[in-house]
């Protein structure tokens, strides 16, 4: 029986948002069905459902896979096409998990789910150590700037649960993540077929002392430090009442991309450069003094001055600059190429802008970080070094400082598709300079 | 760039702060809603009383207080509905002032242009009142309180999804959603399906509804009900053909985990009068709200999905 404590405690857990990688034989569907299994995530009716499609297939066992493959097709061919997004708790966290594909176009895909996850867990099969695939996955959670790397050292079975074999390969992958400027990275050994380390921690792995995937992923935090964020309300959408009750109430609505505000600060409208000052802030429907990073607020002004969807708001101390020509990295996810010349539409934040790509002036390769000069175009899945003009004016951060305001997407004006997702500014984090042969290009790989 | 970082912050900001699950989820979807409202020019909430919509329909009046809400409501009426629900409808269409718009099955099946299944039920049945509604009055965002964790289809779906002239969804051909980009551009004559409870699971659903202390349809906490059986299920007699002349009614205490139409949307067994109670049902229950009390996800394995494809919500 539940107590109301319980209740309590359940309805002020928090939320973590994560995303696999792994390629096609390292046990990521495996990892996924363990996971959500041992956690009891999966109810009798969905067991139900897979055993029956599962035996109508002539498979002895349920596969675990036909839980995710939620598509037709999917399941026919027994491939994962799209991301999917699944949900789990336990008493301590709620998870939205973005479960990537690793077979088909699994740049874009990858990009996708680490948007806006806070924890990238990367496998890695025992057997094989740190491979091509590894590195990619490594480089693209550093180029998306994710805070917490988890490297799953996956079929620990197979190599008889050695610690010698875990340790070199958290030594070699550690290094060149952190090489890359991954800030955090947690190496665990596991074997999601057998469960070790999974959610139960491992009888065969008596010397590894550290957390259970699952403990990891409970404990990993997810707070914000906000002495290091700059403060940023992009405008969605201006409240006018216009009633006989609110006749003069003109509310600024929007959920602050980084940092907080509070109620007295000296404000700074971009691109306009209109300055005001914080005369209340409504966090729907209670006022409050101070309002925080992902909180939707309406902010009212002490001044009446003009401002509508698709401004920045920001501390009049703390402005970004503003500049019609944005340097990115950018990930291309359409199937159409993108090239120079371009005309595209740009949405950064909540605004849209007319803008065209002057220069790609190279294309990386992931596996070694190598730059390929002027390219010419970027197809599905490339990932390019970008000069785009814009129509008018951004108040762009670099996607280091806030991965909100620091990154957009390029849309194609004649039929909507979205076309390639940017990164404003340097790529990565790195501390040092990445190697590469392309040095005098200028780069910053 | 700026590269020096300000404290620009008093003490007792410095420490690191988190917004809870239910927080995080509320300031997402008021995000999208507000997204909506800046973008689209037509844009409707689909209303069935039921409650997922009816938080929708909170989440919605929250995000534009203190004006009133920019959008109408659309209720796809299958004429099988739980007269308590239409009143919850009605109620709310008076109290917020609303418009409602309502696509009815029941037309379709008199005007000869849909054909009542053998079954009775009609869920099926309302895509076309729905894709056809929509092209009549021009909408181009639609809000549906559809969850990706319903459903393994509904895992697959975007929060903004792009359907086309005949309200089409192809899995295949969806734009990849990246940060909180959403991409709502669409032709003339596509639109594009919202899903602000996209993130939310039934727990979520219920303890919001707790915290903000939301009124629902009585149908939702356990009542004495007449009810009989078919397929595993307690179903409400009436007019839509049930029970049949082997089905005997007999009266047991029940709730509603869904509310649908009435010839595919089963009662289960509970003692839970309160929104605490119902909280701790479902919390202990080893069933999906659909694999509980949805007949019509039971037709095949892909059921959700040929529905999906064809324009259902």
């Amino acid at each position: 029986m539940t107590t109301t404590t319980e209740l309590t405690e359940l309805s002020e857990t928090t939320l973590l948002r994560f995303a696999t990688a792994g390629s096609v034989d390292d046990g990521k569907s495996t990892l996924v069905g363990r996971l959500l299994h041992d956690s009891k995530s999966i109810l009798s009716d969905q067991l139900e459902a897979v055993e029956r499609a599962s035996a109508s297939r002539g498979q002895d066992t349920p596969d675990l896979a036909l839980l995710t493959d939620g598509l037709r097709a999917e399941r026919e061919q027994g491939i994962t096409i799209d991301v999917a997004y699944r949900y789990f708790a336990t008493p301590k966290r709620r998870f939205i998990l973005a479960d990537t594909p690793g077979h088909v176009q699994y740049t874009r895909n990858m990009v996708t789910g680490a948007s806006t996850a806070e924890l990238t867990v990367i496998l890695i099969d025992a057997r094989n150590g740190v491979v091509e695939q590894t590195r990619r996955h490594a480089a693209l959670a550093a180029l998306l700037r994710v805070p917490h790397v988890v490297l799953a050292v996956n079929k620990m079975d197979l190599v008889d649960y050695q610690e010698s074999v875990f340790a070199a390969i958290a030594e070699e992958f550690t290094a060149y993540a952190l090489e890359l400027g991954v800030p955090e990275i947690t190496a665990i050994p596991i074997s999601a077929l057998a469960g070790d380390n999974v959610v139960d921690p491992s009888a065969n792995m008596d010397w590894y002392g550290g957390p259970t995937f699952l403990e990891h992923l409970e404990t990993v935090p997810v707070t914000h430090d906000l002495s290091h964020c700059h403060a940023r309300l992009p405008v969605q959408y201006v409240i006018r009442p216009q009633t006989a009750e609110h006749p003069d109430y003109r509310g600024y609505a929007g959920q602050i991309a980084a940092g907080s505000f509070r109620v007295g600060e000296s404000v700074t409208v971009l691109p306009s450069g209109h300055a005001s000052r914080i005369a209340g802030i409504d966090l729907l429907g209670v006022a409050v003094d101070i309002a925080y990073t992902t909180q939707s607020v309406t902010v009212l002004l002490e001044d009446d001055i003009d401002i509508s969807r698709g401004d920045l708001i920001v501390p009049s101390k703390d402005a970004p600059p503003t500049t019609q020509d944005v340097e990115a990295t950018v990930c291309h996810v359409a199937d159409a190429p993108l090239t120079v010349g371009h005309r595209v539409l740009l949405k950064h934040g909540t605004r849209t802008v007319k803008a065209i790509v002057k220069d790609i002036p190279s294309r990386l390769t992931l596996d070694d970080l190598s730059l390929h000069p002027h390219p010419g175009q970027l197809v599905a899945n490339d990932i390019g070094r970008v000069k785009i003009r814009t129509a008018e004016p951004l108040p762009v951060d670099s996607y280091a400082d806030s991965r909100r305001t620091g990154s957009f997407i390029l849309i194609d004006p004649n039929d909507g598709t979205t076309l390639t997702a940017g990164m404003v500014g340097e790529s990565f984090a790195s501390p040092e300079p990445v190697k590469d042969e392309a040095e005098d290009d200028g780069w910053d790989f | 760039m700026t590269t020096t970082v300000a404290k620009t912050h008093g003490g007792e900001t410095d420490a690191p702060y988190t917004l809870s699950h239910l927080d995080a989820l509320e300031s997402e979807a008021v995000h999208i809603f507000r997204e909506v409202a800046g973008e689209f020019e037509r844009p409707v909430i689909l209303f069935s009383g039921g409650k997922d919509s009816i938080v929708m329909l909170h989440l919605a009046l929250k995000a534009f207080a203190p004006a009133a809400i920019p959008f109408t409501l659309l209720h796809v009426d299958t004429g099988h509905n739980f007269p308590e629900v239409l009143e919850y409808r009605d109620r709310a269409v008076e109290r917020h002032g609303l418009r409602l718009h309502v696509a009815s099955v029941q037309d379709y099946i008199d005007r000869g242009v849909l054909k009542e299944r053998p079954d009775g039920v009609r869920n099926p049945l309302q895509t076309l009142p729905l894709t056809e509604k929509i092209q009549a009055e021009k909408f181009d965002a639609v809000f549906g309180g559809g969850r990706r964790d319903e459903e393994k289809a509904r895992a697959k779906e975007r929060v903004f999804s792009l359907r086309d002239e005949f309200s089409q969804w192809d899995p295949r051909r969806q734009r990849p959603e990246l940060w909180n980009l959403y991409n709502g551009r669409h032709a003339p004559g596509e639109h594009v399906r919202v899903f602000p409870l996209s993130n939310w699971t039934e727990l979520d659903v219920w303890q919001y509804i707790a915290r903000e202390g939301i009124e629902l349809p009585d149908i939702y906490f356990a009542h004495e009900r007449e009810v009989f059986q078919r397929a595993g299920m307690w179903l409400t007699a009436g007019e839509w053909g049930g029970p049949k002349s082997d089905e005997t009614t007999q009266k047991r205490q029940v709730r509603y985990r869904t509310v649908g139409d009435m010839s595919c949307t089963g009662a289960v067994d509970s003692d839970a009068v309160t929104l605490d109670d119902v909280i701790t049902e479902i919390a202990a229950s080893r069933l999906t709200e659909r694999g509980a009390t949805r007949a019509d996800d039971k037709l095949s394995e892909a059921a959700m999905e040929d529905r999906k494809r064809e324009g259902y919500f």
